[in-house]
């Protein structure tokens, strides 16, 4: 059958349960020789990897984790679609490595026997056989081989016992070419395979059509016929066949767990024996505590905490460092090149936007290194747990708290996060809210605003600042907006019920740092990748406008100026406050300008002049940007922070263009904060989500309804607060 | 009797799995088929969902899932 025995690659499948160190064996099999990536169309993690014995090269392709070939998920409906050979942008595998925890056979062997099914060359490589007898459990490994009928090689992936021995056994069954064939079913279901079967594949060249047609007849979900694409004749015989097996009685949905199950008793009660008392493990002991009424409780605070701070303060140095490193280049590459609108495009376009990416590295690598060390030793399962019932409140699963709780760090890793969730809409509607939530992007915004505007008083005889307050309500009117928002798509857009938690907690074991590292380093590599070439595009394009037009006359005029002034103070700070001006007259001509002034009229309602309007447009790329441009506007120079006591007072005397009116006043600084707590003025996140939701549609919708919602919420604030004030 | 209704502590063995639909059928391809015994070890802090041990392994479930499997409850 296999005829590719020198010249072409021989691939590998690897196909097995989540949590049964899959990917550890896929790391042991190919070491550094590995790429990911997605499967084209959907955000299904695609990994690939390659190893040589002598001349020949293998591919191993290591297939997302399921419990079942009948698929629920993208995920799901991926590993049939390979296995199945009908994935286009991968070959057929010539040898399929199912992986199972040796631990838990029981259930593992219902995916085993699902895959024997296939009508394919199959490996059953038997994981963490070292723990399994440490807890007693003995799996006969040469009865389980017979009885099945495939070759089962014992392995210790995290030890790195047994990969040559798998390798032989590939090399092995590549040559003798065996086929597995299960037939798993009573007679009458059989025979209706067999009926589809041959409407699929009449002359019967395909092996695995026999193992497609099983599928056909026994999947509710519609997400194998999505795979044979539309097809009336044969929609109409599986159809007929299914009504034909409900006639008699037979329950469609139950008879594959059962047949399968029914087996699986058989063959391990031949091949497994466990201890007759069930002993108390580890993770009995643990989860007294973890999943504990009290205890559970606040170990999880604790560990939240814990990721909150991290991804919060302790990347605060890092990303300083990023961000001093950043300006350092930009002036060291600013002085070797010659004033103008090249030095300026380096410096502030390209410079300034690599740096706007790289600034969320830090977050993005500590939340994953929790993440991946969380999922890794088996708490992650438990979090979910503990938090679900809070979270099916709004038509979400426990799923969705850890990338919610990340996302007051920085919606970035949160929704990259959001990939640990397995029912796609579920996982939608935790990337749509996710961006509501509070990030530290905000906090420059906020802290300008309320040391400027908000009074420094205390309440309850000072036990409460009214600006910690005041702080302290943007975050809950984000978690408040997200939550209704939660629930209003899962009534309308994303209409469907709550989706199931039949979720297994995996036993505790200590994590892999290697996996961990691993896997935190590809995540910022798929941020760095993906994300980083649109960021940097939009940052170019917001510079130009901010620069251009750039006639030399303006410089002219303000040196003339300048110079025909009696300037009191030293020759730097005349320097200085020539530069200043010169930018700022610069900035308040520009497309930037010229675009907030033509956008004034729908803004004033808010309170907004063109400057604030124009700082706006200009911090599209991100939140904070919009510190230091209204530093520019406002004439203080653009190295302004949030603490720039300059800028708060020209913030603070700022007038309307031909009035002294005052621009900025108590509820228009409101208004202006909501509008940030809201708005979805992130490039970097919206790039993230064009990624994880694989087009542009779902982060144009992000963006529209955020800014409609920043807008309200803006406007709402500005006017009843202008009513109260009088 | 159904599985929600068995106390933390409790063990049987189920009877039978109600419904067609995918949720049914992911149910018992966990191995939460007619016939096999659980013991029920524990519920979130918030009472759902609940954890059982099923075919040597631990699986949560919210309630309202547990209540499709029809259990014979040990005595």
């Amino acid at each position: 059958m296999l005829t590719n025995q020198t010249d072409t690659e021989i691939t590998v499948a690897l196909v097995g349960n989540p949590n049964t160190g899959k990917s550890t064996l896929f790391n042991a099999l190919s070491g550094q020789n590995q790429r990911t990536g997605n499967y084209p169309g959907v955000t299904v993690e695609k990994k690939i990897g390659h190893y040589k014995i002598e001349d020949q090269q293998f591919q191993v392709i290591d297939l997302p984790g399921t419990y079942s070939l009948g698929p629920k998920s993208p995920d799901e409906t991926i590993a049939l679609k390979v296995l199945l050979g009908r994935q286009s942008d991968v070959p057929e595998p010539d040898v399929i490595i199912c992986v199972a925890d040796a631990n838990n056979l029981e259930r593992n062997l219902f995916l085993v026997s699902q895959v024997t099914d296939l009508g394919a060359t199959v490996i059953l490589a038997l994981n963490m056989v070292d723990v399994a007898t440490r807890n007693g459990i003995q799996v006969d490994a040469e009865r389980l081989a017979e009885r099945l009928d495939i070759p089962v090689v014992p392995i210790q992936a995290n030890k790195k016992v047994g990969i040559e021995q798998l390798k032989t056994e590939i090399n092995r069954v590549i040559t003798s070419g065996a086929v597995s064939t299960g037939h798993s079913f009573p007679e009458q279901v059989e025979q209706e395979i067999d009926t589809v079967k041959q409407a699929i594949d009449p002359v019967g060249c395909n092996p695995r059509s026999r193992f497609l047609a099983q599928r056909l007849l026994l999947d509710g979900s519609g997400m194998v016929s999505k795979i044979v694409g539309p097809n009336a004749a044969l929609e109409g015989v599986v159809n007929a066949s299914r009504q034909r097996l409900a006639d008699s009685g037979v329950q469609l949905a139950a008879i594959e767990s059962m047949s399968r199950y029914r087996i699986i008793s058989e063959l391990t009660e031949q091949a497994i024996r466990r201890p007759t008392e069930r002993a108390t493990t580890l993770t009995d002991r643990i989860d007294r505590v973890l999943t504990n009424r009290i205890w559970g409780v606040v170990v999880f605070i604790v560990v939240m905490v814990a990721i909150f701070q991290a991804i919060f303060v302790w990347s605060v140095p890092l990303m300083d460092g990023i961000d001093g490193s950043v300006g350092w280049l930009a002036d060291t590459v600013g002085g070797w090149l010659p004033e103008g609108a090249f030095r300026s495009l380096v410096t502030d376009g390209m410079i300034a936007g690599v740096g706007s990416v790289i600034i969320f590295l830090p977050q993005i690598l500590i939340l994953f290194l929790f993440i991946a060390l969380l999922e890794d030793c088996g708490y992650m399962a438990r979090a979910a747990y503990l938090m679900d019932k809070m979270m099916s409140r709004i038509g979400l699963s426990g799923k969705s708290f850890i990338p919610l709780l990340s996302s007051f760090g920085c919606a970035i890793p949160g929704i990259m996060a959001t990939r640990t969730i397995d029912n796609w809409r579920d996982r939608l509607i935790t990337m749509l809210v996710a961006p509501l939530m509070s990030c530290s992007a905000r906090l420059p915004v906020y802290i300008l605003l309320i040391a400027a505007f908000v009074p420094a008083t205390g309440l309850l005889n000072g036990w409460i600042s009214l600006q910690g307050l005041v702080m302290f309500s943007m975050y809950v009117i984000g978690v408040v907006v997200a939550m209704a928002m939660a629930w209003l798509l899962r009534m309308t857009l994303l209409k469907g019920d709550t989706p199931p938690f039949v979720m297994e907690l995996p036993e505790y074991k200590i994590p892999s740092i290697v996996n961990a590292l691993k896997r935190m380093w590809e995540q910022a590599a798929a941020f760095l990748k993906r994300a980083g070439t649109l960021i940097f595009a939009v940052s170019i394009v917001v510079w130009a406008l901010s620069y251009f037009p750039h006639p030399a006359s303006i410089e002219q005029q303000v040196q003339d100026r300048y110079a025909a002034m009696d300037f009191q103070g030293t020759a730097e700070e005349f320097e200085a406050a020539v530069y200043r001006d010169t930018s700022s007259t610069y900035l308040q001509q520009s497309y930037l300008a010229r675009v907030g002034k033509t956008i004034e009229p729908v803004v004033r309602p808010l309170g907004w002049d063109w400057k604030v309007a124009s700082a706006v447009v200009a911090s599209f790329p991100a939140r904070e940007v919009v510190v230091g441009t209204l530093g520019v506007l406002y004439n203080v120079g653009d190295e302004v922070d949030a603490e720039s006591d300059t800028l708060r007072d020209r913030l603070k005397s700022a007038t309307w263009d031909g009035s002294d009116r005052k621009v900025f006043n108590l509820p228009m600084a409101l208004g202006l904060m909501v509008f940030f707590a809201l708005c979805a003025q992130c490039i970097s996140t919206l790039a993230i989500m064009v990624r994880e939701t694989g087009g542009y549609r779902w982060p144009i919708f992000t963006f529209v309804y955020m800014t409609a919602l920043a807008y309200v919420g803006a406007l709402v604030v500005y006017q009843v607060g202008m009513r109260i004030s009088g | 009797m159904t599985l929600d209704q068995i106390e933390p502590g409790g063990s049987g063995t189920v009877t039978a799995v109600s419904g067609e639909d995918a949720l049914t059928t992911r149910i018992l391809e966990m191995g939460v088929t007619p016939g096999c015994s659980f013991a029920v070890l524990g519920t979130a802090p918030l009472g759902d969902p609940i954890e059982i041990e099923v075919r040597g392994y631990r699986l949560s479930l919210r309630k309202s899932e547990a209540a499709l499997v029809t259990v014979e409850a040990n005595k």
